[in-house]
C-alpha cells in the first residue's frame, strides 16, 4: 500500500467519498466508467458523427441489455437453464403492441385500444412474470437438461403462437404503427442536437433516439437496482443455495419449488419490461423477432460476461451487440480498405470463383462470430467479470485479515 | 406460542419405520424413541441402512411405511423444508456445502427458514429488510464463532480445510434454529485431536437445549458423548441401551466382527 501522492486533506469531499477505496471494489468501477459513458454518449456521438445514429444503435443494445439482467436472475443466480427466454420478450412486446395499435380494430374485437405506454409497461412486466409462473409451475420439477429441453419446446411455441393466431395478432404481417409514448414534459439540448436547451410541452417519443436511450438507461438503473437488492437478500441467497446444492438447501429450509419459481417469474418479467420497451421504440412486432436466436444470444451474453454477476453480463450484451451490430456489418468494407491500404488492393476485386473480399467476409460472418465465442470461451470460460464473494459486503469487525493456517486434509 | 408444554418427553419417534428400495429391505421395521436433551447415537457396519434412516426423518425419502413424530407431530412424509421448519436440522455423511458461498453465506442461507423478508421486501431493500439482514449477519459471525471459524467467514466453502468444512455444515445446521440435530458421520477423517474438539462442540450444543441425534463409526466418539445408542444391521435394529451395555451385546460383536469372532 503506498500513499497517495497527492494527500488530500482529511475530510475534504474527496476523503469522504472514499472514492480510493470504492474504486478497488471492480464492480464500482465497472459500474462508475459504464456512468460516465452513458452521461456522454449522446451528446459526443452527435457532435463527433453528426446524427443520432450511434445514440439509437445504443437504445436499441439497452433492450438486451434489460434482457441479459433478466435471464442473468434464472441462470446465472438460480442456476436454471432456460432456452426460451425470447418467449416471454414476445409475450411483453405482443402486450404492448396489441393494446396500443390499431391491431384490434380488425380482430375479433373490432375495437382498437390506445391504452398508455407508461402502464402497458408494467402489464406486459407482469403478463410475461405470469407466463413464467405457468411454465414453471409443471415443469421446474425437471432438472438441468430436461428444463432446458421443456423452455426451448416453449421458446418455439410462443411464436409460433403469435404467428399463427393470425386474427388477433395479424400473423406474419405483424404489429405496425404502435403507439408512442408520451410525457406531458420533456426537455431537449444540444445532446439531441438542438441548438439550445428547451422544455418541449406534451412531448411525443415518436422515435426520438435520445428520449428513447434515456428511458432505456432510467429501465436499467432500474432493474440493476432491484436485482442487485435481490441477489444481496433472502432470497439471492435461497436461489444461489439451489444452485449449489439443491439437496443441502431444501435441507436448509428452503422450498427449492417455490425459489425456482419466483427465480423464472422474476426472470421473465424483466423480459416483458424489456419487451414493452422494444414494441415501442422498434415501432413494429413481428414473430420473427423473437426466434431461438435471440434466446440463445442472450445466453451468450449472460454466459461470455459472467454469469451471476450483474456488471458482467451489462458488460458482455454491450459487448455482443457491438459485435453483431457493428463488428460482423462493417467487416466487408473493413476487410476492403484494410486491403487496399496495405497494397493487396487486387484481392478485393471478382476473380473466377473468388468473388471478392467484401463478399467473402460477408460470407464469413457467423464463422467469425462463432471463433470469437470459442475463442472467448476457451481463454476465459468464467466471462469477462465473473462474480466473487464481495468482500466489501462481508466486512466485519470480527473478521481478521489472515492466513489459514494449514490444516491436514484428511484422505477420504 | 401454544405449544410451551412439550407434549412428549420424547422428541422423536420412530414406529416400524421402513424404507424399502425394490428388493433392498434399506430399514426394517425400526422404532425408536430419543427424548428430549440426550445424544443419541445410532451405529452399524457400513450399509446398515443409518443414512437411509436419516434420510427418513428429513423427507429426502419417503419411508415406505411406518410412522414418524417429531415433538408430537406426525411428520412421516413432509417435505425436506417443512421438515427444517419444524425443527429437524442435518448434516450429511459426504459434506454437502454451498461450496462458492462464502461461509457466513452458508450459515445466513440456514436462517432462511426463520426469516421474514418477502421478495417485495427484497427488492425495495425497505428498512425492515436490513435490519433483519443485520441482525442475521450478526447472528450467524456468532455462529461461526460458536464453532470456532469466524475467522473464515469471507472464504468460499470449498476453500475451507476439510475439518472446518465439517464445523461450517454443522453451524448452518444450527443457524435453521432446530430442536433435534442430526450428524451423519461427524468425526469421520478427523485427527485424534479434532475428535475431542467435536465432542466439545457437541457438548456445547447439547448445552443449547438442542437434542442430537448422530451417526458415527468411531467408537471412542460414540462411547464419549452419547447416552444412549441403537445399534442397526442389516436395517435391522439388533441392540438399543447406554453405551457399555451395548459394547458388550453378542449380536453387536457378531455384527461388527463377523459370527467367528
Amino acid at each position: 500500500m503506498s500513499e497517495p501522492t497527492t494527500v488530500k486533506k482529511p475530510g475534504s469531499l474527496w476523503a469522504r467519498l472514499h472514492l480510493r477505496e470504492r474504486i478497488k471494489d471492480r464492480d464500482t468501477a465497472i459500474y462508475g466508467v459504464l456512468l460516465v459513458v452513458v452521461l456522454v454518449w449522446p451528446m459526443s456521438t452527435y457532435y463527433a458523427t453528426g446524427s443520432s445514429f450511434l445514440t439509437s444503435q445504443a437504445a436499441h443494445a439497452g433492450t438486451w441489455v434489460l434482457l441479459a439482467i433478466g435471464l442473468n436472475v434464472v441462470v446465472g443466480f438460480a442456476g436454471l437453464l432456460d432456452l426460451g427466454y425470447a418467449a416471454f420478450f414476445a409475450i411483453g412486446a405482443y402486450c404492448y403492441a396489441l393494446f396500443a395499435s390499431f391491431q384490434l380494430q380488425s380482430s375479433p374485437l373490432h375495437h382498437a385500444y390506445h391504452l398508455p405506454f407508461w402502464l402497458m409497461l408494467f402489464v406486459g412486466m407482469f403478463v410475461a412474470a405470469a407466463a413464467g409462473a405457468i411454465l414453471g409451475f409443471p415443469t421446474l420439477r425437471l432438472r438441468g437438461d430436461y428444463l432446458a429441453i421443456v423452455t426451448l419446446g416453449f421458446g418455439e411455441i410462443v411464436p409460433q403462437l403469435f404467428l399463427n393466431l393470425d386474427q388477433w395478432t395479424g400473423g406474419i404481417n405483424a404489429i405496425g404503427s404502435i403507439d408512442q409514448p408520451s410525457l406531458p414534459g420533456w426537455i431537449t439540448g444540444p445532446w439531441a442536437g438542438a441548438t439550445s436547451i428547451a422544455i418541449l410541452p406534451n412531448f411525443n417519443f415518436s422515435y426520438d433516439p435520445t428520449a428513447y436511450y434515456v428511458l432505456v438507461v432510467i429501465m436499467i438503473i432500474i432493474a440493476v437496482v432491484l436485482v442487485t437488492n435481490l441477489h444481496r437478500s433472502r432470497l439471492g441467497r435461497a436461489w444461489m443455495a439451489i444452485r449449489e446444492d439443491e439437496v443441502a438447501a431444501a435441507a436448509m429450509g428452503i422450498n427449492t419449488v417455490t425459489t425456482k419459481l419466483l427465480a423464472f417469474s422474476i426472470g421473465a418479467s424483466f423480459s416483458g419490461f424489456a419487451g414493452a420497451y422494444y414494441g415501442a421504440s422498434f415501432g413494429l412486432v413481428s414473430p420473427d423477432s423473437f426466434l431461438f436466436v435471440v434466446s440463445i444470444t442472450v445466453l451468450v451474453m449472460v454466459v461470455l460476461g459472467g454469469m451471476g454477476n450483474i456488471t458482467g453480463v451489462i458488460v458482455g450484451a454491450i459487448a455482443i451487440y457491438f459485435v453483431l451490430n457493428n463488428v460482423l456489418v462493417s467487416l466487408p468494407t473493413n476487410a476492403e480498405s484494410f486491403a487496399n491500404a496495405v497494397g493487396l488492393g487486387f484481392i478485393t476485386k471478382t476473380n473466377g470463383d473468388w468473388p471478392g473480399l467484401a463478399e467473402e467476409a460477408r460470407r464469413l460472418q457467423f464463422l467469425l462470430y462463432g471463433l470469437i465465442l470459442v475463442g472467448m470461451m476457451l481463454l476465459r470460460p468464467q466471462g469477462l467479470f465473473p462474480s466473487r464473494v464481495r468482500e466489501q459486503e462481508l466486512k466485519h469487525d470480527a473478521v481478521v485479515e489472515e492466513e489459514t493456517v494449514a490444516e491436514q486434509v484428511p484422505a477420504r | 406460542m401454544s405449544d410451551q408444554q412439550p407434549a412428549t418427553d420424547n422428541i422423536l419417534e420412530l414406529t416400524d419405520l421402513s424404507k424399502r428400495f425394490g428388493g433392498l429391505l434399506a430399514v426394517d421395521s425400526v422404532g425408536l424413541n430419543i427424548k428430549r436433551g440426550e445424544v443419541f447415537a445410532l451405529i452399524g457396519p457400513n450399509g446398515a441402512g443409518k443414512t437411509t434412516l436419516f434420510n427418513c426423518v428429513t423427507g429426502l425419502y419417503q419411508p415406505t411405511s411406518g410412522k414418524v413424530m417429531f415433538d408430537g407431530k406426525d411428520i412421516t412424509g413432509s417435505k425436506p423444508h417443512q421438515v427444517a421448519r419444524l425443527g429437524i436440522a442435518r448434516t450429511f455423511q459426504n459434506i454437502r456445502l454451498f461450496d462458492y458461498m462464502s461461509a457466513l453465506d452458508n450459515v445466513r442461507v440456514g436462517h432462511h427458514v426463520r426469516m421474514k423478508a418477502k421478495m417485495w421486501d427484497s427488492l425495495f431493500k425497505l428498512p425492515r429488510e436490513r435490519k433483519e439482514e443485520a441482525v442475521i449477519t450478526e447472528k450467524s459471525m456468532d455462529l461461526l464463532r460458536f464453532v470456532g471459524i469466524a475467522r473464515q467467514a469471507n472464504k468460499y466453502a470449498r476453500n475451507l480445510p476439510y475439518g472446518q468444512q465439517r464445523r461450517l455444515e454443522i453451524a448452518r445446521a444450527l443457524a435453521t434454529q432446530p430442536k433435534l440435530l442430526l450428524l451423519d458421520e461427524p468425526a469421520a477423517g478427523f485427527t485424534p485431536q479434532e475428535k475431542v474438539e467435536l465432542m466439545q462442540l457437541v457438548k456445547k450444543i447439547l448445552a443449547r437445549g438442542i437434542t442430537v441425534f448422530l451417526i458415527e463409526h468411531d467408537m471412542k466418539v460414540v462411547m464419549g458423548i452419547s447416552e444412549r445408542i441403537v445399534v442397526l444391521d442389516h436395517g435391522e435394529k439388533i441392540a438399543e441401551g447406554p453405551p457399555d451395555e451395548v459394547r458388550k451385546d453378542r449380536r453387536v460383536i457378531e455384527a461388527y466382527l463377523g459370527k467367528s469372532a
